[in-house]
C-alpha cells in the first residue's frame, strides 16, 4: 500500500516540477546569451493565465478538436506513472515497459497531428505532416537504442533495466555508449528542441509543434504546453536513470528517498544546462537535414546492437 | 564476461567499437574535411587501441607501431591531404554519397556477414582481442565499399587508407600485430602511397578539369 502511494507521490512529482524544469533551461539559455532571464516560476504563471482564459475555438473544429487535448494529457500523465523518477521497484513500472512507454508517446503524438489538421488551416497541416515525418523516422532509432538496452539487461521492464545497471557498477559498455548517443539525439528530435524544432519562436516557415497548436486558446493550450513540458522532462529522466542510474532509490526508506530526490535534482540540472548549451551553440537545421540526423540515431543505434552482439556477449 | 575484465580491457572494446562508428561516419560524410576528420580520429583511436593491447599483452614493440599508426594515419596524412584539398580548392567541396540510406543497409549487412565468418576464429582464440577481429574485418569492408560507393578520387583515397587502417587493426586484434619489419614496410608504403596520391590528384585534374573518377572511361579510345 506505501509502495502505491509512494509511486502516486513521484508522478505528481513529475506533474509538479515538469515546468520548473522547463524554466531552468530557459533561465541557463538567458545567462549564456547575456539575457536577462524571466523568473524560474513563469512556465507556471503561464499555465494560470491560459487556464484562467476563455476557450476559442473554430466554428469548423470537430470532437476529435475538443478531445484532443485532454487525451495528449492523459497520454503523457500515463506515461509519467511508468517512468521511475526517484525509486525503482515501484509497483506502477511493472504495468508497462519501455515499448508500452513508447506507445503512449505515439498515442499522444497522433491525437495532436489529427488536432493539427481538424480545423484545415494550412498550418496546421503543414506542421502535422512535419510531425509525422519526423515521429516516423525517430521512433524506429528509438526503439532500436529500446532493443539494445532489453538485449544488455534481458528485460523491456524500466526498474529492471536500471537494477542491471546499478549491480553492473561502473562498467565501459559500447552497446550502452551506443544507446545512450541514440537516445539523446532521438530525444532532442521529439521534444522538439534545437535543432530538429525551435520551442521559442513562432517563425511560421520553421515550426513544427507550434504550427500544430496554433489554433488552441485558454485551458487547451495549457494542457498541452504543459505535457510538452511534461514529455521533456520524462525523456531526460529516462535517459538520466538509465545510463547514470546511482542514487536512486532500490529500497524505500527515507535516507534512500531523500538521497535520490537531491541526485536527480543535481543531474536534471546538469542535463537541462548541458541542453541550453548545446541549443545555444548549435543553429536550427533545414527541415530536410533532419532525416540525416535521424538517420545518424539509427545507425548509432545499430551499431550500439551489433556491438553488444559482436563484442560483449562471449 | 564484460564486468570482470580489467578497464583498460572494456577501453579496448569500447574504442573498436568507435572505430566501427568512424567507418560509418566516413562512408556518410558529404563534405571533403569532414571525412579526413573522421580518418584522423579513426586513426588516432586505432593508435590508442594498439597502445592499450600493447600494455595488455606486454609485447613492447606494439608501442613502436602505435605511436607510428598515431604520427602517420592521425596526423600526417590526414595533414597531407587537407593541405592537398586546399591547394586544389576543395576545402568546401561537396562529395555527395548518391544512396546514403541504400549504403548504410549494405553496410550493416556487411558488419553482420563479418560477424558471422570470424565467429569460428573467435572460437580458438584466447586473446581479449579475439572479438574485435569481426569489427577490423567490416573496417576493411567498409573502406572498400567507400571505394566502390564514391566517384571523387581524394574521398577514394580516404577509403583506400582507411581499409588500410582495417588491415592493420585485424593484424592487432588476430595475432598482436605483425613483425616489426613487415609493419614498417606497411607504414612506409602508406605514407609513400599518400605521397604518390597527391601527385595523380594535380595530373588528374589537370587531364580533366576535375576529380571525379567516373570521367575516367573518356580515356578509352574505341570511344568516340
Amino acid at each position: 500500500m506505501n509502495n502505491w502511494i509512494l509511486a502516486l507521490i513521484q508522478a505528481a512529482l513529475f506533474i509538479i516540477f515538469a515546468p520548473l524544469f522547463a524554466g531552468w533551461i530557459k533561465r541557463v539559455k538567458c545567462w549564456l546569451q547575456n539575457r536577462r532571464p524571466p523568473s524560474l516560476l513563469q512556465p507556471y504563471q503561464d499555465l494560470r493565465r491560459l487556464l484562467s482564459k476563455q476557450v476559442v475555438m473554430s466554428v469548423d473544429a470537430s470532437a476529435v478538436f475538443r478531445v484532443a487535448p485532454y487525451i495528449v494529457a492523459a497520454a503523457t500523465l500515463l506515461a509519467a506513472i511508468v517512468v521511475p523518477l526517484i525509486a525503482v521497484n515501484l509497483p506502477t513500472t511493472a504495468i508497462a515497459d519501455v515499448i508500452v512507454l513508447a506507445g503512449f508517446f505515439a498515442l499522444a503524438r497522433f491525437f495532436l497531428a489529427l488536432a493539427g489538421m481538424d480545423i484545415g488551416t494550412a498550418f496546421g497541416g503543414m506542421g502535422s505532416s512535419r510531425e509525422m515525418t519526423i515521429s516516423a523516422l525517430a521512433e524506429p532509432a528509438m526503439l532500436m537504442a529500446v532493443f539494445t538496452l532489453a538485449m544488455v539487461a534481458s528485460s523491456t521492464n524500466l526498474s529492471t533495466v536500471i537494477h542491471y545497471v546499478l549491480a553492473d557498477g561502473m562498467v565501459l559498455r559500447p552497446s550502452l555508449l551506443f544507446a545512450l548517443l541514440s537516445m539523446l539525439l532521438v530525444g532532442i528530435a521529439e521534444t522538439g528542441r534545437i535543432p530538429v524544432d525551435n520551442p521559442a519562436t513562432h517563425l511560421e516557415l520553421t515550426m513544427i509543434h507550434e504550427a500544430m497548436i496554433l489554433e488552441y486558446s485558454g485551458r487547451h493550450l495549457a494542457l498541452i504546453e504543459w505535457a510538452a513540458q511534461l514529455k521533456l522532462m520524462l525523456y531526460s529522466v529516462l535517459i538520466i536513470n538509465i545510463f547514470f542510474p546511482w542514487g536512486i532509490a532500490s529500497e524505500l526508506n527515507l535516507v534512500m528517498l531523500s538521497t535520490a530526490i537531491f541526485a536527480i535534482t543535481a543531474k536534471l540540472m546538469i542535463l537541462g544546462a548541458v541542453l541550453a548549451v548545446s541549443e545555444t551553440i548549435m543553429a536550427k537545421m533545414r527541415l530536410f537535414r533532419v532525416t540525416i540526423f535521424l538517420v545518424l540515431a539509427l545507425t548509432l543505434a545499430l551499431i550500439g546492437i551489433l556491438s553488444h552482439i559482436v563484442l560483449e556477449i562471449h | 564476461m564484460l564486468t570482470q575484465l580489467p578497464f583498460y580491457q572494456q577501453a579496448i572494446l569500447t574504442l573498436s567499437a568507435m572505430i566501427l562508428f568512424t567507418s560509418f561516419a566516413l562512408l556518410a560524410q558529404s563534405r571533403v574535411v569532414s571525412i579526413i576528420h573522421a580518418f584522423a580520429w579513426q586513426g588516432a583511436m586505432v593508435a590508442l587501441t594498439t597502445a592499450l593491447v600493447a600494455y595488455d599483452t606486454g609485447l613492447h614493440h606494439l608501442y613502436i607501431s602505435a605511436f607510428l599508426t598515431l604520427a602517420l594515419k592521425a596526423l600526417f596524412i590526414p595533414w597531407l591531404l587537407h593541405r592537398l584539398i586546399r591547394r586544389l580548392g576543395l576545402i568546401r567541396e561537396l562529395h555527395t554519397v548518391e544512396h546514403p540510406v541504400m549504403t548504410m543497409m549494405i553496410a550493416t549487412s556487411l558488419v553482420i556477414f563479418c560477424y558471422y565468418v570470424a565467429q569460428p576464429i573467435e572460437q580458438f582464440s584466447e586473446t581479449i582481442t579475439r572479438n574485435t577481429i569481426a569489427i577490423s574485418m567490416s573496417v576493411i569492408l567498409l573502406g572498400m565499399l567507400m571505394l566502390i560507393s564514391r566517384n571523387k578520387a581524394v574521398s577514394q583515397v580516404v577509403g583506400f587508407m582507411s581499409l588500410e587502417n582495417g588491415l592493420f587493426f585485424a593484424a592487432i586484434s588476430a595475432t598482436n600485430g605483425m613483425p616489426m619489419v613487415v609493419e614498417l614496410g606497411i607504414a612506409f608504403d602508406v605514407l609513400i602511397a599518400a605521397v604518390i596520391f597527391g601527385v595523380f590528384f594535380f595530373h588528374i585534374r589537370d587531364s580533366f578539369d576535375s576529380l571525379d573518377v567516373s570521367q575516367f572511361h573518356r580515356l578509352s579510345e574505341s570511344d568516340e
